[in-house]
């Protein structure tokens, strides 16, 4: 690249890059400061900080109501995880098999509780999910957070099965492979990454919802965002931000996992070599 | 088809004999097909059944008890019939009153006086103490009162008012459209529908007040995101890939965890105002938060990598030859970026700023912790009537509102995207 350039060319460079930082740091800042505050030794947020510690660590995890919360998110999201992925990934399977207006028509119905707001979708559950008394237990929360998880399967792996190349399945078959030992040993291994990244993001889905929650569930099933909702609404303590720590360190774990299997899943499809 | 046919020497179809095999082939063929169509729509059944029963049911539940108005109905069956031949003004006949004493008494029973009154305190305010008074009070009277409408407005006056009267006649249909009216500060009034008093008026402000937070932030985030998607599309694809993990984490992080971030950052004793106050820029802490200051800037925060990421998609698969070739047919830098680059990215800017639109327009948490009393957007208030005043009915119309609104805009973001792939192609 030997072009000229001019001062002005200069200049706007200089300025896209100097705006796009700044950009940057306003979508970082927050969500940075929030961590060494978490390791503050008084409950006041002045910096510099005047000692660290880590009593803000240990007063969530002594804490019987946070402790309660972390638990009854683990048991949702986990059991959401497992029923969206299972019904999610095989009504993906069954789409991808389909042709035309039928596929558009159950793939945007599928999809659908993504793309309502989440205060209409927490409005229209509770008011059907109270009458049949499923509002307020375990089941309903789980049965919520499915049909908000699902749209993330189907996209995700409808996406990879686009990329599967069928001839592998045909040419197994060809060798005389059952059609089981078709899914087990190729499907299966070739999709792998992409059940895993829609299990990662149903996952996280379920963990920082919040809305839907706040409608549906009893005391008993509060969970970590409602327990954090609380200590915003009330009053803003240092826990808080060792609690929004913690939050931030699963979803960069989360994201860094689904971007890795991302390129190991453009890898195997042949994309990336 | 008849073209191929009158080719026939070649072509091996033409020699077979009658009853043709090639017809047989293509019907068992066709049979294939629709075995594994069945087979394809088996294994989306049992999701579809789950969304379809869970939640395309209960949005349409919601959507009936927007309109619905059976409670007085109900409750109050023997007036509903005896009022239907009453013409509002004057107080109804002796009739009526008795057929009311029957049915508070009924009611009373029943327990459902609360379900009917909750909806007539809609109508007049205190219609529902009303109800449960004289509820208490009719039990002690004996059943062969000869003129119930002196022994009820003996029990309270205000029965030998009209308007309550009215109000009863008004509910005596099984749907109303009051829930869509008093979203949008009408009512119906007894000359057709009228705007509610001024110092009344509340939904059609939020609704406005909606609209333009989420202009604002739109705007905003297309201002930030489109050097930031500029950069990170012109990077080489190691930085480019580190700059998407920036936009990404961010993405992740959950909403409650960043709008709690914002208000450390801006709270009066928050670390924006301490650093302020510390080097002497400013004497008193500044109101950063809790106004549609703290609103916009969160939101802004909170929506801007959906923007990032929708521009860099277009402009990642844009052709950098284009504006080289102006460039070198004389065009300077600023010509060029806006007579050839900036057009291939509005497809980029209009399906960004319309995901961003409508995310805003129906966000709850980050307005509900950083905004004021007067930065309230409506998916508050349908949180509102949900779990404080309890009146579904019209939490259920906002909703509606809400969601036609959102619809629409992704009708629009569908058509925008299917301009988006063919001009990609």
């Amino acid at each position: 690249m030997s072009e000229v350039r001019s001062t002005f060319e200069h200049v706007t460079r200089f300025g896209t890059r100097a705006f796009c930082t700044l950009g940057l740091i306003f979508l970082l800042v927050p969500i940075i400061v929030v961590i060494p505050l978490s390791f503050n030794e008084e409950r006041f947020f002045s910096y510099p900080m005047p000692g660290v510690s880590l009593r803000w660590y240990a007063g969530l995890l002594t804490s019987e109501a946070w402790r309660n919360a972390l638990a009854n998110s683990l048991i949702v999201a986990a059991s959401t995880t497992v029923a969206a992925v299972a019904i999610g990934g095989v009504a993906a399977l069954g789409l991808q098999r389909l042709k035309g207006r039928s596929k558009a028509a159950l793939t945007a119905v599928l999809i659908s509780p993504m793309m309502i707001p989440g205060v209409v979708t927490a409005l229209a559950l509770y008011l059907s999910f109270s009458p049949t008394g499923i509002s307020g237990t375990y089941f309903g929360i789980v049965l919520a957070h499915v049909l908000l998880g699902i749209p993330f399967v189907v996209i995700t792996m409808t996406a990879a099965l686009m990329g599967f190349n069928a001839n592998l399945m045909r040419a197994a078959q060809s060798l005389g492979a059952s059609q089981w030992t078709c899914i087990r040993r190729i499907l299966l291994p070739i999709m792998l990454p992409a059940v895993i990244s829609s299990a990662l993001f149903v996952f996280v889905t379920s963990f920082d919802e919040f809305i839907v929650t706040l409608f549906l569930a009893s005391p008993e099933q509060r969970t970590l965002p409602l327990q954090m909702w609380t200590g915003v609404h009330d009053d803003v303590t240092p826990a808080i931000f060792a609690a929004a720590t913690l939050f931030i360190l699963v979803s960069f774990l989360m994201l860094i996992c689904v971007e890795a299997l991302r390129r190991h899943g453009r890898y195997l499809s042949g994309l990336d070599k | 088809m008849q073209f191929r046919a009158h080719q026939a020497a070649p072509n091996p179809r033409a020699i077979s004999p009658p009853g043709d095999t090639s017809i047989a082939l293509r019907k068992s063929l066709r049979v294939v097909e629709r075995i594994q169509n069945l087979r394809s729509l088996s294994l989306v059944g049992p999701c579809l059944l789950l969304v379809g029963l869970a939640f395309i049911v209960p949005m349409l539940l919601m959507l009936m008890r927007s309109i619905e108005n059976d409670e007085v109905l109900n409750t109050f069956p023997l007036v509903s019939a005896e009022l239907q031949s009453w013409e509002s003004g004057a107080l109804p006949a002796e009739p009526a009153f008795a057929a009311l004493a029957e049915d508070l008494k009924r009611a009373k029973a029943e327990r459902t006086l609360g379900v009917a009154g909750r909806r007539l305190n809609l109508e007049v305010s205190g219609f529902l103490d009303l109800l449960l008074a004289t509820g208490r009070t009719i039990q002690t009277l004996p059943t062969s009162t000869t003129s119930w409408k002196d022994a009820l407005i003996s029990i309270d006056q205000r029965w030998g008012e009209p308007q309550y009267w009215n109000a009863i006649k008004k509910n005596t249909h099984s749907f109303t459209d009051f829930y869509f009216l008093t979203a949008v500060d009408l009512k119906r009034g007894v000359d057709g529908v009228q705007a509610v008093p001024q110092e009344q008026r509340l939904y059609a402000n939020i609704i406005v007040r909606t609209l333009v937070i989420s202009l604002a932030v739109t705007a905003l985030c297309l201002v930030i995101a489109y050097p930031i998607a500029f950069t990170i599309a012109s990077a080489s694809s190691g930085i480019a890939n580190f700059l998407l993990l920036l936009v990404l984490l961010p993405f992740w992080t959950s909403i409650l965890v960043r709008s709690a971030a914002w208000i450390i950052l801006l709270q009066r004793d928050g670390v924006v105002n301490s650093i302020l106050l510390r080097m002497g820029a400013i004497d008193a802490p500044l109101e950063l938060i809790f106004n549609r200051f703290g609103v916009v800037l969160a939101l802004t925060h909170v929506l801007l990598p959906y923007m990032v990421l929708t521009l860099y998609s277009v402009m990642k698969g844009i052709d950098h030859h284009y504006t080289r070739a102006a460039r070198s047919l004389g065009a300077n830098a600023w010509q060029a970026f806006r007579m050839v680059y900036l057009p291939q990215t509005y497809a980029g800017v209009a399906s960004g700023s319309l995901l961003v639109f409508i995310l805003a327009i129906g966000s709850y948490v980050t307005p509900a912790l950083i905004g004021g009393r007067t930065d309230q957007m409506i998916a508050q208030s349908i949180a509102f009537n949900m779990n404080q005043t309890v009146n579904w009915g019209l939490a259920a119309a906002l909703s509606v509102l809400l969601l036609a609104m959102v619809l629409s805009l992704y009708a629009l973001y569908g058509r925008v995207a299917d301009t988006n792939i063919k001009a990609g192609r």
